[in-house]
């Protein structure tokens, strides 16, 4: 069968007329995709078939969403589209491996900054990106730069994981807390307090790539300190960096033992066992409490706020970020065009971000007024992470080095380092700024 | 008066083929070449592509150029490359001893005339059967810091008042993988001894006993010479896995706390996987192609002596 650009948009009007009958975005979606300006459309080529790597997902909703997206687009195209998934820790040496040989999947939903470890084996997707963002009241900063590199779009911006700590309300009330502190001298004191009634906090030091990151990075940048300045000249070196060390140490004098040991599923279960009181993750740490009706009053307690401020004076944290890349060696770049364009449309979008129930925020601004944001009040901080999050290897650029310097856990380890006595806070400094100049020599 | 015989028929030519199916040497040549050519691609070309890797800076995605000996002078200086050489040999050392000397405990055992004696073995392979990451998984929530049932037991009968830290504190990590990697190994020693146990004739056992040797002297001076070559071959195997390890730490800790679980392997997957660094990665790797080949030559030097399998040494 030859699809051709008459039968994809007919396929695309005949989505968007079911989606008005079936989904919750249905009239608002077909509406608003109406009133925007049409996003590129792509023709596929003919005979096309695609083969999508994705994560494994961590909210059932939101696969559920993406599948039935997916099958809508076959239906509407003809495009076969396979998803393989993965550990979400494996996608990026499987899909490093894929750009490397030049052969496996056509598209990889992958982390961070993967795109920018191999650019060139990429389709440039400027063209569906600037449509994108057009169509949809355009792309939020922090997403945008995991997309672009020197001016042309590498691979196109799906969602920013939230991240905010879920706390124990009773808990920090019975610490003498009627109100979650903002800064973190406030939050120091909370945690003191908590450790001190027996319900104490916990982050990871261990080598979590999704969780002993971000708190890694909270703690540097929330002091002031920086990896690296604009140029990619390694800066860690300072006095704020010092700064986030001894308050790291203060804070971790109040952890639960063992937070140096945890991987990125430790501080869900603690907190789900009701061993810590505060902890920091994506949203999917409530839902995995709301679905166990042995753990009612867990999730009934927890309460949900943006990690607290620091002398930097303004909110700043690592968000996990994913995007979808179309390889070089896919042989039907502009069915997978296609099949992005789709997905990203009004309402098979808003779909999937509701369904994702406040997991994976909105890369575009237009999808910031989606319900689920205000539906439920545990959501409201997971909903600024697009907005505010800083990208990793802040303030230099994106590339292999900021993305390889994540992988080896320069900060996460700088900051257990020094947390468990193993280096002094000199020596912890010293040694990240060793390896940060490995990796942006 | 008989016709003169016919001169006899000149032979036809011989083929090329015909040649070779008669040649010893041509056809030994012509069936080693299927494996050669195995060798030479699965072995040989991996082995060569990882070394030349190790004298490039090649990142993922991009084909590096040769720089000689950058990566080394870079590993020589990096603390975290010596923390993973220690922790190697570490692991190795101590795991290998321990599963050489349980494995030969339990291969005598199950060598002697027990009730049961086949489920036993059966029972005793589980380990080996089990794949390496779910028995990883086990040992994570057995070493788990909150919820560690040795924790749990022991605090039950009062015994420790707060839950051990298994895998945050550097040395309790270092020996839980260890015993990890022990619970997991001691089978193919076990199994292998066993075999071993098993071809040593029971008349040289019971000459010995009639002599008056006692059992010590007789597992000394007739039962271990006889079983070093398989003590051997087992030590060189059991001594390569544990060395190359890499699933087990990458499930239990990822090298964590703060690199003192790290491997050599998991390092070099590291830098060279998640963090793009191949050619970096790759001189990791080959810098364990020394260890790995003291640990053979030690087998085919010491272990092996003729004289020592003879007992004569």
């Amino acid at each position: 069968m030859t699809i051709d650009r008459r039968t994809l948009l007919k396929g695309s009007a005949a989505m968007a007329a079911a989606g008005a009958l079936i989904g919750p975005f249905g009239a608002r979606g077909a509406a608003a995709q109406a009133a925007a300006p049409a996003a590129a459309t792509f023709t596929p080529e003919a005979g096309a078939s695609l083969r999508l790597l994705r994560w494994v997902p961590f909210v059932k909703g939101e696969e559920e969403a993406w599948n039935a997206n997916t099958r809508a687009f076959t239906d509407a195209t003809g495009v076969q589209v396979t998803i393989d998934q993965e550990s979400w820790e494996d996608v990026r040496p499987k899909a490093a491996v894929a750009a490397n040989v030049g052969s496996g999947p056509d598209m990889v939903m992958s982390w961070f900054d993967d795109p920018f470890q191999y650019p060139d084996k990429l389709v440039e997707v400027t063209d569906l990106c600037e449509a994108l963002g057009a169509a949809h009241g355009g792309w939020y900063d922090g997403l945008k730069a995991y997309g672009v590199q020197d001016g042309k779009w590498i691979s196109t911006p799906l969602c920013a994981i939230g991240n905010a700590v879920c706390y124990r309300d009773s808990h920090v009330k019975a610490a003498g807390f009627t109100e979650f502190p903002k800064d973190t001298d406030g939050f120091l004191k909370l945690c003191e307090a908590l450790k001190a009634k027996g319900t104490p906090a916990g982050f990871p030091h261990g080598k979590a790539v999704g969780d002993g990151n971000n708190y890694a990075h909270w703690l540097l940048w929330s002091h002031g300190g920086q990896a690296v300045d604009e140029a990619g000249k390694v800066t860690i070196n300072s006095p704020e960096t010092a700064a986030a060390i001894e308050y790291a140490k203060k804070l971790y004098a109040t952890f639960i033992p063992g937070t140096e040991s945890w991987l990125d599923i430790n501080n869900n279960r603690a907190f789900l066992a009701g061993e810590v009181s505060l902890t920091a993750n994506g949203v999917s740490l409530y839902y995995a409490a709301l679905k166990d009706p042995a753990m009612k009053a867990i999730a009934d307690d927890i309460r949900t706020v943006n990690l607290p401020i620091g002398p930097v004076g303004k909110p700043v944290e690592l968000a996990q970020t994913s995007t979808i890349s179309i390889f070089k060696h896919c042989k039907f770049p502009n069915a997978a065009k296609a099949y992005l364009e789709f997905m990203y449309r009004s309402d098979n979008m808003n779909r999937w971000i509701e369904a994702a129930s406040a997991y994976c925020c909105q890369a575009l601004k237009e999808f910031a007024a989606n319900p689920v944001w205000t539906s439920n009040p545990i959501h409201a901080p997971y909903a600024k992470a697009s907005e505010s999050l800083r990208v990793n290897g802040y303030a230099g650029p994106l590339g292999p080095a900021s993305a390889g310097a994540m992988a080896d856990y320069v900060l996460v380890d700088m900051f257990a380092e020094a947390v468990t006595g193993q280096r002094t806070a000199e020596q912890a400094i010293a040694n990240a700024e060793r390896r940060l100049q490995r990796y942006y020599r | 008066m008989p016709p003169p015989p016919a001169p006899a028929a000149q032979a036809p030519r011989k083929g090329v083929l015909a040649r070779i199916a008669e040649s010893r040497n041509a056809l030994g040549l012509l069936f080693m070449l299927p494996a050669a050519a195995f060798l030479i691609f699965f072995l040989t070309y991996p082995l060569g592509l990882g070394v030349w890797l190790g004298f490039t800076d090649t990142k993922i995605g991009r084909t590096g150029v040769f720089i000689g000996i950058e990566n080394y002078r870079w590993l020589f200086d990096d603390p975290v490359f010596w923390l993973t050489v220690f922790n190697t040999l570490f692991y190795t050392v101590f795991a290998s001893i321990a599963k050489f000397a349980l494995g030969l405990w339990l291969a005598l055992l199950l060598n002697r005339h027990l009730p049961f004696k086949n489920v036993f073995r059966a029972i005793i392979l589980l380990p080996w059967v089990v794949p390496t990451v779910l028995s990883a998984m086990a040992f994570w929530w057995i070493f788990d810091s909150q919820f560690s049932i040795i924790s749990w037991v022991l605090m039950k009968l009062g015994v420790i008042a707060a839950p051990i830290n298994f895998l945050g504190d550097p040395w309790n990590a270092r020996w839980s993988v260890i015993a990890a990697n022990i619970w997991r190994g001691i089978p193919f020693v076990a199994i292998s001894l066993l075999a071993g146990l098993q071809t040593i004739p029971q008349s040289l056992n019971e000459a010995a006993a009639i002599d008056g040797a006692t059992p010590w002297q007789r597992f000394r001076l007739v039962t271990l010479p006889l079983l070093t070559p398989i003590i051997a071959v087992v030590m060189t195997f059991s001594v390569l896995f544990t060395f190359t390890d890499f699933q087990l730490i990458y499930v239990l800790t990822r090298g964590g706390p703060v690199n003192a679980t790290h491997l050599m392997a998991t390092l070099s997957f590291q830098r060279a996987i998640p963090g793009g660094q191949l050619g970096e990665g790759a001189a990791i790797a080959v810098a364990m192609i020394p260890f790995l080949l003291a640990a053979i030559l030690f087998s085919f030097f010491g272990l092996q002596r003729r004289k020592w399998q003879q007992g004569n040494d």
